[in-house]
């Protein structure tokens, strides 16, 4: 009924890249509007240095398109590269398109506050603004790590050879690696993002404060970063694990939903690691004193956050390793 | 009915497409007007540098346009040419 079967992965490489480009393409546009208007704030209030102002909003919104750039790279690689024939190939296509795609989404809306910030903060403290800059850039700079771990497993989807394992149930792994980082990479680059705009706040209130909001901003980052380190973790298992050839359905249902588990369960906890940092490290600016007590609860309130990020994962390995 | 592997290629660009396009749509949307509002509150703060703020506006909003266009790109790449 089917015939020319074999161009089965050129379609797959096209929706692949469509969702790619597609759902990559939301996160860097909120991220470069929430910096625009913020930085349209700053200029209302501070006209006279409204120069200095845009400057940082294009830069701190060149960080955010690079999620945007990353999902472009590989639709154009996926549309254009030819790759082996096979339905195993074909899904790693799909797979890799969605990983990016979902995985850019975070990033980009994540390295928006920063930016937006950073500019509110050069209209209040006109005096600091290298050191607002670069504290920009630092938090936005780490805010991308979640996509740049999509963009490495999109990469591994994409040029592993997965023709010689059974179809079933590998086919369900593959997809669900694709879903497990791309998912969980959404809470964690919004996440750092949040805390690296309160880094961006506090540093222009109390310009003085600046290495205790660096450090307090970074460790909340690297909390936030957690759940989407799952992510990655369960796509490498499902990717580098090859699953003995099934009967029925089971396993490779067991798969598929170990994938979306830990993706879906990455998203609430990185979001929730980067709402308790952003007030954490605002306030470490407006109380330098307290930075120690609010390292100590922000860590506390994050440890409680991330745990259903734990409990996604455990029910991930499980779901792989016993079922 | 017979379908061939050339028209199924097709169907899943065409898909591919709109896919990329629709969801494409959603973030200079969102992006765009919450730049518009900002400055529009920014505006209402400081009327005399109206024209500033507008201009600094739709800088921002070009930039915040530029993953829409890609999108437009890809699409029109995955009807047209592939």
């Amino acid at each position: 009924m089917i015939s020319g079967i074999e161009l089965l992965v050129d379609g797959a490489s096209y929706l692949g890249a469509g969702l790619c480009i597609g759902f990559g393409a939301i996160g860097a546009a909120v991220g470069e509007g929430y910096a625009a208007g913020h930085a349209n704030q700053a200029a209302s209030r501070l006209p006279e240095r409204s120069g200095d102002i845009i400057k940082n909003m294009l830069i701190g919104q060149a960080v955010a398109e690079s999620a945007g750039i990353f999902a472009l790279v590989v639709a154009m690689l996926l549309m254009f590269m030819s790759f082996p024939e096979g339905a195993m190939s074909a899904t790693s296509l799909i797979a890799a398109g969605l990983c990016m795609g979902l995985g850019a989404i975070g990033s980009g809306v994540g390295s928006g506050f920063p930016a937006g910030e950073a500019c509110e903060g050069m209209a209040r403290q006109p005096s600091v603004m290298g050191q607002i800059t670069t504290n920009m850039l630092i938090g936005s700079a780490v805010c991308q790590t979640p996509a740049i771990f999509a963009m490495v497993v999109s990469f591994m989807l994409m040029f592993i050879p997965f023709g010689d394992r059974s179809v079933n149930p590998n086919i369900a792994a593959i997809m669900g690696a694709g879903l497990s980082t791309g998912l969980a990479a959404i809470g964690s680059g919004l996440g750092g993002g949040l805390a690296a705009g309160g880094s961006c706040q506090a540093v222009a209130r109390q310009p003085l404060a600046l290495g205790r909001v660096t450090t307090t901003m970074l460790v909340g980052q690297a909390v936030s970063q957690t759940p989407a380190i799952f992510g990655l973790l369960i796509s490498f298992v499902l990717m580098f694990k090859i699953f003995p050839p099934a009967e029925t359905i089971v396993t490779a249902s067991a798969l598929l939903s170990a994938g979306v588990c830990m993706g879906l369960g990455g998203i609430g906890p990185g979001l929730g690691n980067g709402l308790a940092a952003v007030d954490a490290v605002a306030w470490v600016g407006r109380n330098e004193e307290a930075a120690g007590v609010l390292t100590r609860i922000m860590l506390v309130g994050q440890a409680v956050s991330q745990s259903t990020a734990i409990y996604a994962m455990v029910v991930a390995l499980v779901l792989i390793f016993v079922v | 009915m017979e379908i061939s592997g050339a028209d199924l290629v097709r169907a899943a660009a065409l898909l591919g497409a709109g896919l990329a396009m629709g969801f494409g749509a959603i973030g200079p949307g969102v992006g765009e007007g919450y730049a518009a509002g900002q400055a529009c509150s920014a505006i209402g703060r400081n009327p005399r540098e109206a024209g500033l703020l507008t201009r600094t506006m739709l800088v921002g909003q070009a930039v915040s346009e530029s993953t829409g266009i890609y999108s437009l790109v890809v699409a029109l790449l995955l009807i047209f040419v592939v």
